[in-house]
């Protein structure tokens, strides 16, 4: 398990001892976090576990930082330390509170409870099979085991409503680890009662059930189909201690915990940059020749890199974004795309292109650059060990799996490192790849005309706006979390929290979708103001976030337009916005001037952070070269 | 290797797992003698030991284990060498 990352050096413990000892809790953190990047085994997850706990509590001014809390059937207290070091390699700083074995019902329902005081962000549900499923007899007819399973999943639908709505925190349920034992044998899967068939069917309900309530599942189940049920569940642990899951399993857990959490708050990878030679095709294209290459029907080396080819089209199909890395001469490369006719991936699949010799370090960058997206949001597969250690040492933001010998293993590999992860499926994820075409088009178009206002006014922009609904709340929640260059102030919230804003007297809200002549952009901003001290003439801008996909097309003068009107037929007779520094929003920095807001006296707030104040009569409406309209 | 390496290796398992250099075990050292090693350590130092010598513990001699030194002998006469 966990073979995508590199094993940890042999002084590693040297390393963390160092680590620990550095005098800057910033120093210290980050060398924890480098240490984190490696294959831990059991005691040394433990270790770096230990020595987060002696960096202090001022570590959420280095981190994002977030409580978590795990209730459950079985103890949970061994899972603590691979939960946090697989979030740590993440850059998120989880603290963790472990719930009483089998008290997750009292837990949840007492105010007075140990967990109501921890006040947790994240909820997880980490309940065994065994300990909610009744007895099902043999006999028990097929409707009967539903309703008995279905009893058992309301229970936890109003849990989880509980969990939502006294803590605000969002939820997450492991599925159940099939760890039945054969009765009657193959026959179980025609038997609803069987045992095996209970609890597979307990996984469906609840998936059912997930969905329909947004909830996330840590599918469990689903990893121990893939690595066997040994290598997640040891009946002689569960006996002596109550461990449902397995100690060797406990890195693969926080490993896939860790995932759903940075994929509730943006933190998930973004772009799947490829080599070429030996990686997406078999061969060298400058020494073979294109109609050498290894690649497609009639080899099994061609087909495992055409297996290579078919997945990254997957994920480019579901809104990962792809590029080419790749030392080769650039137009050689770009024909084999169009000439070679094995080729799954198309040269418009990939949205950055970079062949050359230079260092790849300087040529990920690059694509950073071009893409608009930070350099932590790419993934690099390359065959070769040199350029993966290179990259790994230049840049240690950028993902890089270990790659196994054998290229039929590659896809499996990069699949099962879940760089990807997502807690959701949008109508703009579906979109994002062609977005990424369209705007090479309107960069040419960019090209093609003489003024900055030449090229807004032929783009024939519209935007389509109006108050955030529920059918908007889950590209709402992505675009908050995922947000880091345009957003003022920064603020991740879950579902629960942002409809809670939305129901609040007072608040305003806007959700704004541009359409051009090359295509329509989706959902791409987002505006809530709060009226935080219950006086309806105030409004404060808690929340203001744009895709990076729409920067340069005066979308923000559009937005502010629409609110500053909606905020003067409601009587509103100031609007303050604050402006949080981060180490990526400086784009928004001088946002509120450059929009006649008045800076603020405020001498209490940290460092850099800084508060204006509009009054709307005043404000004159910026010309903008799109329209709007209003649903 | 013999009950001396086992037992240093042991020692160096705990001290990880405790976070605590001073910890030294000898052949009679009992559970109680260590503080901090509670039921839950105790468990995690088997998963250890496991790991690490490639040996499997049944559940009723995780039960009746005394001291490190019957530990080490069952792991020495697991391992074929004792």
């Amino acid at each position: 398990m966990l073979d995508w990352l590199v094993p940890p050096p042999s002084d590693f413990a040297a390393q963390l001892r160092a680590g620990s000892q550095a005098a800057a809790p910033r120093e210290r953190v980050e060398q924890l976090i480098a240490l984190a990047q490696y294959r831990l085994d059991f005691l040394q997850t433990i270790q770096l576990n230990r020595a987060m706990d002696a960096i202090g509590p001022k570590v959420g001014e280095i981190l994002p930082r977030e409580r978590v809390a795990l209730v459950g059937s079985a103890t949970l207290d061994h899972l603590v330390p691979g939960i946090r070091v697989a979030a740590l390699q993440r850059r998120l700083w989880i603290d963790v509170h472990c719930g009483a074995y089998g008290q997750y019902r009292h837990e949840i329902l007492d105010p007075a409870s140990a967990l109501h005081s921890f006040a947790p962000r994240t909820i997880v549900f980490s309940i065994a099979a065994a300990h909610v499923v009744p007895e099902i007899l043999p006999g028990t007819s097929a409707e009967q085991v539903e309703v008995a399973l279905q009893a058992v999943v309301d229970e936890f639908r109003s849990l989880w409503k509980r969990a939502r709505e006294d803590f605000k925190a969002s939820v997450i349920h492991q599925t159940f680890l099939n760890v039945t034992e054969p009765l009657f044998g193959s026959f179980d899967r025609l038997t609803p009662s069987s045992p095996w068939r209970v609890v597979e069917r307990m996984n469906e309900l609840l998936g059912q059930a997930a969905s329909a309530e947004g909830v996330a599942v840590l599918d469990v189940a689903r990893a121990a189909q893939a690595d066997g049920r040994d290598a997640w569940f040891d009946g002689a642990r569960m006996l002596q201690a109550k461990q449902e899951i397995a100690p060797q399993a406990v890195s693969a857990y926080g490993e896939l915990l860790a995932r759903i959490l940075c994929a509730q708050r943006g933190m998930s990878r973004k772009c799947l940059v490829l080599d070429l030679d030996n990686t997406l095709w078999g061969g060298v294209l400058g020494d073979d020749g294109v109609e050498n290459l290894v690649l497609g029907q009639g080899s099994a080396a061609g087909e495992a890199h055409l297996a290579l080819q078919r997945y990254a089209r997957s994920l480019k199909d579901r809104g990962i974004i792809l590029a080419v890395c790749s030392k080769n001469d650039p137009v050689k490369a770009e024909e084999a795309f169009s000439s070679h006719p094995e080729m799954a991936l198309k040269r418009s699949d990939i949205a950055a292109f970079v062949a050359n010799w230079d260092d790849k370090a300087r040529n990920l960058e690059a694509i950073a650059g071009q893409l608009n997206i930070g350099i932590d949001s790419l993934v690099f597969v390359d065959d070769n060990p040199a350029e993966r250690a290179r990259i790994r040492e230049a840049l240690p933001g950028v993902a890089v799996p270990e790659l196994p010998p054998d290229i039929a293993g590659y896809t499996r590999r990069v699949a099962d490192a879940g760089y990807f992860e997502a807690v959701g499926f949008t109508s703009e994820d579906r979109q994002r790849a062609d977005d990424y075409a369209q705007n090479v088009q309107r960069d040419a178009l960019r090209g093609s005309v003489q003024s900055l206002d030449e090229f807004l006014q032929g783009l024939q922009m519209t935007a389509v706006c109006g108050p955030i609904a529920t059918v908007d709340l889950p590209r709402v929640t992505q675009l908050i979390n995922k947000t880091n260059q345009f957003n003022l102030t920064t603020r991740r919230y879950s579902t629960e929290q942002i409809v809670e804003m939305l129901t609040a007297p007072g608040t305003l809200s806007l959700q704004l979708r541009l359409r051009d002549r090359f295509g329509d952009n989706g959902l791409v901003s987002v505006l809530i103001l709060r009226s935080p001290d219950g006086r309806p003439d105030r409004l404060e801008i808690d929340t203001w976030v744009m895709s990076c996909r729409v920067f340069g097309r005066q979308l923000e003068h559009e937005a502010l337009n629409i609110v500053v009107e909606s905020a003067r037929r409601a009587g509103v007779g100031e609007i303050v916005g604050t402006y949080a520094p981060t180490a990526k929003n400086s784009v928004v920095s001088d946002l509120y001037e450059k929009f006649g807001f008045r800076r603020m006296e405020a001498p209490t707030l940290p460092q850099g952070t800084s508060r204006w104040s509009l009054i709307p009569a005043d404000y004159a409406p910026s010309t903008t070269h799109i329209k709007t309209e209003h649903t | 290797m013999n009950a001396d390496e086992i037992l240093q290796s042991f020692t160096q398992i705990l001290r990880d797992l405790l976070g605590d250099d001073s910890i030294v075990l000898h052949p009679e050292t009992r559970r109680s003698d260590v503080p901090e090693w509670g039921s839950f350590s105790y468990v995690s130092f088997i998963v250890a030991v496991e790991m690490q010598f490639n040996v499997k513990f049944t559940v009723a001699e995780v039960e009746s284990f005394q001291t490190v030194g019957e530990i080490a002998q069952r792991t020495l006469a697991l391992r074929g060498t004792a």
